[in-house]
């Protein structure tokens, strides 16, 4: 009799995965048979055009790219370095309680609200203009929660036993970290923060809020460069009349998708590639 | 002389007392055993004298440890040179996720004891091979510590400790996972030792006490019930609690 209701919550379990799984498939499928036909070379390589067939996503793709690589560089080393703070040295203080409280709020605050804050202060307030850092900039603030969040945990996962062998060889709280406590955590962080960007690859609101959605045409050149990223071209695509350019922007769907399966599975990679380097 | 000296020793998990007016004076190059049922405070008081309980959280202590005539306790002390004089073997192995190599040179690299690179190698040899361990890893140093036996472990745990060649070194029972040839490789390790260290083990194994040790403390309960030359201990305790347990007629 025990077995049976662990039998259902299994068949049940399934029954809601494969729904998933089949929705997603069907998603996929859809935007394929729309787009695959115009995928080719020339579309990736290829600048916008007022005549679709011509039109590329290279400026695009460039810039996601870019601006995704600046996030990391602005996100990571703040958002490790918060979450380091925050679990070894943060006292259980009630401000400590208090600070971890709100950036579980802030995880979800809704992606909008961080293009605002990035308009004001990014863009107007310090002078950045609608530039590439401008945005990554925005970006940076959307991941970061999550990235101090799930360094956090991977943080408190490192066994107490691992600490205490480093400690009672003389190694300071520094050195502990350092050499023992970080590479352990290490592959947990670098999921973290990839599933984080490539979340922030796909957001296409807070970008068109601190005013990315001009026309650009070329290849950001700097981290004071205009830029458009991929979302948004798409956007721009879908909201043209033409069916032409409905086909293109199933094709950049495709495209980003593939790109967000890259970064995901490079995630499950690296993970794998320390598990085994540890073990 | 004395080396540790433990007075009036208090310890609180949160709120229960594992630890209860312990008072006992350990001299140097002599062999310490603690002895006792479990959970009745071996490790407990073990770790208080490298500060390790230090680290977990909800914990308090009362009374004086003294290493050298200093107040280990005392406001202002430098717990990492503390722990740099007192090394530990844990009861749990706990080898770092690293190859066996670097298990052994991470405290000489932290220490700045590393020197060159044959002076490094050579050190790590010379601790695995006063731990036992040498001739079964010698050809696999650069692999896993984890991929290693249960014992193998702890012997690269006791190689690792010392390595930094500490003054004192705590052993929570270092051989519990060792077959009979290891376990008696460590114990001729611990006898050869005792002329540079001052040993602290904490066993089980009232054959182990007996051979290895020059003085005994029997805990129970969080007090230290009798403390005296091992021989005493073992043949004519002062305390009928002692008698009962290093006869095995205990409970
Ligand atoms: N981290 C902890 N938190 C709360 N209580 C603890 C903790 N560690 C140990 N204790 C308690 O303190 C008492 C002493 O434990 P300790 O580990 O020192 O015993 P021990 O003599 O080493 O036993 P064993 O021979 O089984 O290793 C026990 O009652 C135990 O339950
Ligand atoms: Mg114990």
């Amino acid at each position: 009799m025990r077995r049976l209701p662990d039998r259902a919550f299994q068949a049940v379990a399934l029954a809601v995965l494969c729904l998933a799984l089949a929705a997603l498939a069907a998603l996929i499928l859809d935007v394929w048979r729309d787009g695959a036909s115009r995928l080719s070379w020339d579309f990736l390589t290829g600048f916008p055009s007022r005549r679709a067939e011509s039109a590329g996503i290279w400026h695009a793709l460039t810039g996601s790219v870019f601006v995704i690589l600046v996030t990391a560089a602005l996100a990571v080393p703040i958002g490790v370095g918060a979450a380091i703070y925050l679990e070894e040295y943060g006292t259980r203080s009630l401000l400590a309680r208090l600070i971890e409280i709100n950036i579980t709020n802030l995880a979800a605050v809704p992606s909008i609200i961080y293009g605002l804050l990035g308009l004001g202060l990014f863009v107007r307030a310090l002078g950045m203009g609608r530039s590439v850092l401008a945005g990554a900039s925005t970006l940076a603030l959307l991941v970061l929660p999550v990235i101090i969040l799930t360094t956090r945990e991977a943080l408190r996962a490192v066994p107490r036993s691992i600490r205490e062998g480093s400690y009672a060889l003389g190694a300071t709280k520094w050195q502990t970290i350092w050499h023992q406590v970080l590479p352990v955590a290490l592959p947990g962080i670098l999921t973290g923060t990839i599933l984080a960007l490539s979340r922030a690859i796909g957001e296409t609101a807070p970008l068109i809020t601190i005013g990315a959605l001009t026309f650009v045409a070329f290849v950001p050149d700097g981290l004071w460069s205009p830029f458009t990223v991929l979302p948004i071209q798409i956007f721009n695509w879908v909201s043209r009349p033409q069916p032409a350019f409905q086909v293109n922007a199933a094709a950049a769907i495709l495209v980003l998708l593939a790109l967000l399966l890259t970064m995901n599975a490079a995630a499950v990679w690296l993970r794998d590639r320390y598990q085994k380097k540890l073990v | 002389m004395i080396k540790v000296r433990a007075e009036r020793l208090n310890f609180y998990y949160g709120a229960t007392r594992a630890l209860q007016d312990i008072s006992v004076a350990v001299q140097p190059n002599v062999v310490t055993a603690f002895i006792g049922p479990s959970g009745c405070g071996k490790s407990t008081f073990l770790r208080t004298l490298n500060r390790m309980n230090d680290i977990v959280p909800g914990t308090r202590v009362e009374g004086r440890v003294l290493i050298d005539d200093a107040d280990i306790y005392a406001p202002g002390v430098d717990v990492v040179a503390l722990r740099r004089r007192v090394g530990m073997v844990f009861q749990k192995s706990n080898p770092f996720p690293k190859s066996i190599f670097e298990n052994v040179a991470y405290g000489l690299r932290i220490n700045n004891m590393a020197g060159s690179r044959s002076e490094l190698a050579g050190r790590v040899e010379e601790s695995l091979r006063q731990a036992a361990l040498w001739g079964e890893v010698k050809d696999r140093l650069h692999e896993s510590a984890l991929a290693i036996s249960g014992g193998q472990q702890q012997r690269l745990c006791i190689a690792r400790a010392l390595a930094v060649r500490p003054e004192i070194l705590l052993m929570d029972e270092p051989a519990s996972a060792l077959d009979p040839i290891a376990t008696q490789r460590i114990e001729e390790l611990i006898y050869d030792l005792k002329q540079a260290y001052t040993i602290v083990i904490v066993t089980h194994n009232m054959q182990q006490a007996a051979r290895v040790s020059d003085y005994t403390a029997f805990f129970w309960l969080g007090r230290l019930v009798e403390y005296d030359r091992t021989d005493k201990i073992f043949t004519n305790p002062a305390e009928q609690l002692t008698e009962d347990y290093v006869t095995g007629r205990f409970g």
